[in-house]
């Protein structure tokens, strides 16, 4: 046995990232490590690589029991780990970056070291230039040099975190033929994702992860992707809260073939979207990460440009029109990274409250009422029950779970006629994710058209009224809950969109 | 114009950059390092002021310029401890550390106004110094020049062939990284500070044991600001910082030459052509393509090893 891991455990104030996990990885195995976002993949690699002390458990390293110390150990032991987010200095070469992730007495000479890395590179088939300057390097590319630098010492075990996320369909499967070569050579491989299909072609075994508990463990190979989905998303609906359907009634925001064309490299390509949103009504939309729900979402807000089709509001076209001119005809958009795009940081509650309230109040003539902003805000914190300190609080020190509240409040108190809400309770504890709901029910009920993307399954089921999924820049047929089983929806989110009839949206 | 003409030019050029090129050195260093130490005037001054005063009182030379570069190192001591033990903003600490600088300099220096000593004395090589052109400029200076031509090539060297150079170059890049590698950044970074001050301390003793050999008030006359303009310009490269260095040592000593010649010119405005050759240097290298691509990424950003 290579790795051996006994009831690791890691609790975080407030959470518990990894809760007793086991799992086993023979010499030469490509492990998958499966589950959503939040589910405690990340965690327990780091823990696996010295970056992260595990408060219980044990660790077996080719049958004997360690401790690792740091990521040094890690690497001395003949580990080697690809991090999500690269640790690679830009304005140095190729080269000099790996100089300085091996020991002084690893590396002879420069020269020596380029050869060195020039051979792996071409065992391998990671085509690298040793002496181009990483900056100036694609992602996929640098992403290589962080392979090349694991490999280029004796390695026993890669851990890679979500190696795909960053490349593009093509880089993808090379890095998978890559990793494949690499395990034949008896060197054990753990591959952490939440792409189904990559898992399905690559892995031998799959552990899956959920909310910080192995919920199963299975051969990709031998299991559906629905089944491999039910493993990761839970079978049994947790939230216990249920709402009656809302009352459609007139049609409100039309997409008609929607196409947008991607702008860079990683961007999904929008194909063929029709969608209606009716008054009263929640649609839902599931799917992976990284299948156009990003794209959508800047579509619907107007920060990109659809290259073909028709949008409307009301029958009024709104194709051409800037964030600011939509937001005035009451579209509005909880986007999903709170700080950054929701909210800014650095400003306090009443300040970010009039970033996108001033649209429809708070100002007169150019000039701000703060005292009528203050008011509101303070009314947009007691009504969502925003746990702060006040209404001067900096956005960046309310946790996740109450800003999410707040961004949330400030746009139903705009009384919008359509809202896109992206991820609404992602990393949103029960309680708040209730009180959300409840608000987003309430709003529909008001006679709002509401579209959530979500990848919580339960979530979509317990409030939307119709049902699609996006994959791969498609979407699915949207239809009534009711009759869009778990199974279905899981089809859809795997890009099989004929197994039902394939009408849109009515 | 005849070539012993041309020789003074050059040797002249040579000693104006000389003051230029070391400041530039250590504000090179200390920036690749990603800490930007805007108070180089100061640390001139301050170098300048002590230096003289020890040559004085001691009239050794050597205890002049060792004063020199300690005094250097010392107020940018001051300049480490807050911009990266606390953590402060580096442009504002090192603004207040010119200000710092100037001050002091001129407080301790007050009775020493007006006094001189003699000053440096060049020292030809034998052969080398007769080589037409360069020979005057290059083989028939001081000690302190040479001096500099050493530190030149010891740094050019560091930065391009060892282990020491690609470290300062990550810390400087990506101090996070070179963190989660286990390089130790602050004391790195303080390290290549106190080198920086060092620097600026032998360019103020260069000033005022051996340019002008005197202590007067501001003697430093905006050239640490010119330096690290240089640096800049050099896109933190020791070779060109040494090539910026002779072109703005020739920019300055351009209107004693034209007035030689009898151009009539106002003298403030050819004064005026560092700071020009400053600018059109900056807009011709920000027009290429990639910009000042070298610059460290990190630079005048405090690191915390805790985050």
């Amino acid at each position: 046995m290579r790795l051996e891991l006994l009831g690791l455990s890691k609790r975080y104030p407030g959470c518990v990232a990894n809760d007793a996990v086991s799992l086993k990885v023979e010499p030469g195995e490509i492990h998958a490590i499966l589950g959503e976002n939040g589910a405690g993949k990340s965690t327990l690699m780091k823990m696996i690589y010295g970056v992260v002390k595990p408060d219980d458990g044990q660790m077996m390293w080719n049958n004997k029991e360690v401790e690792i110390k740091g990521p040094a150990h890690a690497r001395q032991l003949g580990m080697g780990m690809v991090f999500q987010h690269f640790s690679l200095f830009e304005t140095l070469t190729v080269t000099e970056n790996i100089a300085l992730y091996l020991e002084p007495s690893e590396v002879s000479s420069m020269a020596a070291l380029r050869q060195h890395i020039e051979a792996v590179a071409q065992e391998y088939g990671l085509a690298i230039n040793p002496d181009r300057k990483v900056g100036s390097l694609s992602v996929g590319e640098q992403q290589r040099v962080e392979i090349i630098r694991c490999l280029i010492q004796d390695i026993k075990l890669l851990i890679l975190d979500e190696p795909t996320a960053v490349l593009t369909p093509a880089e993808a499967d090379h890095l998978i033929q890559v990793l494949k070569q690499l395990a034949s050579k008896g060197c054990s491989i753990l591959f952490i994702s939440h792409k189904l299909h990559e898992v399905n072609a690559l892995c031998d075994r799959a552990t899956v992860l959920r909310a910080g508990k192995v919920t199963g463990s299975c051969v990709p190979r031998e299991t559906s992707p629905a089944d491999m989905a039910r493993l990761m998303l839970g079978d049994e609906l947790t939230l216990t809260e249920t709402f009656t359907g809302g009352k459609t009634a007139d049609l409100l925001l039309q997409l008609k073939q929607i196409e947008v064309a991607p702008n860079d490299l990683f961007a999904i390509h929008l194909r063929d979207i029709n969608l209606n949103l009716h008054r009263g009504e929640i649609v839902g939309l599931a799917g992976v990460a990284g299948n156009g729900q990003d794209e959508l979402v800047d579509l619907l807000n107007g920060e990109i440009a659809a290259n073909a089709g028709q949008m409307t509001l009301s029958g009024q076209s709104i194709t051409p029109l800037s964030v600011q001119q939509r937001r005035r005809l009451g579209m509005a958009v909880v986007p999903a990274d709170r700080i950054g795009r929701g909210a800014v940081g650095t400003m306090n509650l009443t300040e970010n409250n009039l970033l996108t309230a001033s649209i429809t109040h708070g100002t007169k003539g150019g000039l701000i009422n703060w005292q009528a902003v203050s008011q509101r805000t303070k009314q947009i914190i007691q009504r969502y029950k925003v746990k702060t300190t006040g209404e001067h609080e900096q956005a960046d020190s309310l946790s996740g779970g109450n800003l999410q509240k707040f961004i949330l409040g400030r746009e139903i108190e705009q009384a919008p006629q359509v809202l896109i809400c992206f991820h609404p309770t992602w990393g949103v504890d029960v309680g708040a994710a209730n009180l959300i709901h409840q608000q987003l029910i309430a709003l529909r009920d008001q006679g709002a058209a509401i579209l959530v993307l979500s990848e919580d399954l339960d979530e979509l089921y317990l409030l939307a009224d119709r049902l699609g999924a996006l994959c791969a820049g498609q979407l699915s047929p949207v239809i009534a809950k009711d009759e869009v089983s778990l199974e279905q929806l899981g089809q859809w989110m795997a890009g099989q969109f004929d197994s039902k009839e394939t009408s849109h949206a009515h | 114009m005849d070539i012993a003409f041309i020789d003074n030019v050059l040797f002249a050029t040579v000693r104006t950059a000389t003051p230029l090129l070391l400041v530039a050195l250590g504000a090179m260093m200390s920036e690749r390092a990603g800490v930007l130490n805007l108070g180089q005037e100061g640390m001139v001054l301050v170098g300048a002021a002590l230096a003289f005063i020890a040559a004085y009182v001691t009239g050794s030379m050597g205890w002049g310029v060792l004063a020199g570069a300690f005094a250097g190192m010392l107020v940018s001591v001051l300049f480490a401890f807050i911009a990266l033990s606390l953590m402060a903003n580096q442009v504002a600490t090192g603004l207040a550390l010119t200000i710092f600088g100037t001050g002091l300099s001129a407080f301790i220096g007050a009775d020493y106004v007006g006094q001189s000593i003699t000053g440096l004395s060049p020292i030809a090589i034998p052969l080398l110094s007769n080589i037409p052109l360069v020979g005057k400029a290059l083989f028939a200076q001081d000690l302190l020049v040479y001096l500099s031509f050493g530190l030149f090539a010891g740094l050019w060297w560091i930065m391009r062939s060892t282990r020491l150079g690609l470290i300062i170059r990550a810390v400087g890049e990506n101090p996070q990284a070179a963190h989660a590698l286990g390089y130790p950044v602050i004391k790195i970074r303080y390290l290549a500070v106190l080198f920086g001050g060092a620097m600026a301390g032998l360019a103020g003793a260069y000033l005022s044991l051996s340019y002008t050999p005197m202590w007067s008030e501001g003697i430093a006359a905006g050239r640490g600001w010119i330096a690290l303009a240089l640096v800049v310009f050099a896109s933190w490269r020791t070779q060109r910082v040494l090539l910026g260095a002779w072109l703005f040592g020739f920019a300055s000593i351009l209107h004693l030459l034209l007035q030689g010649y009898g151009y009539d010119i106002s003298p403030n405005l050819l004064g005026m052509l560092p700071y020009l050759v400053t600018i059109i240097v900056l807009v011709i290298m920000m027009r290429r393509k990639q910009g000042i691509g070298d610059a460290p990424r990190s630079l005048g950003r405090p690191f915390s090893p805790s985050r």
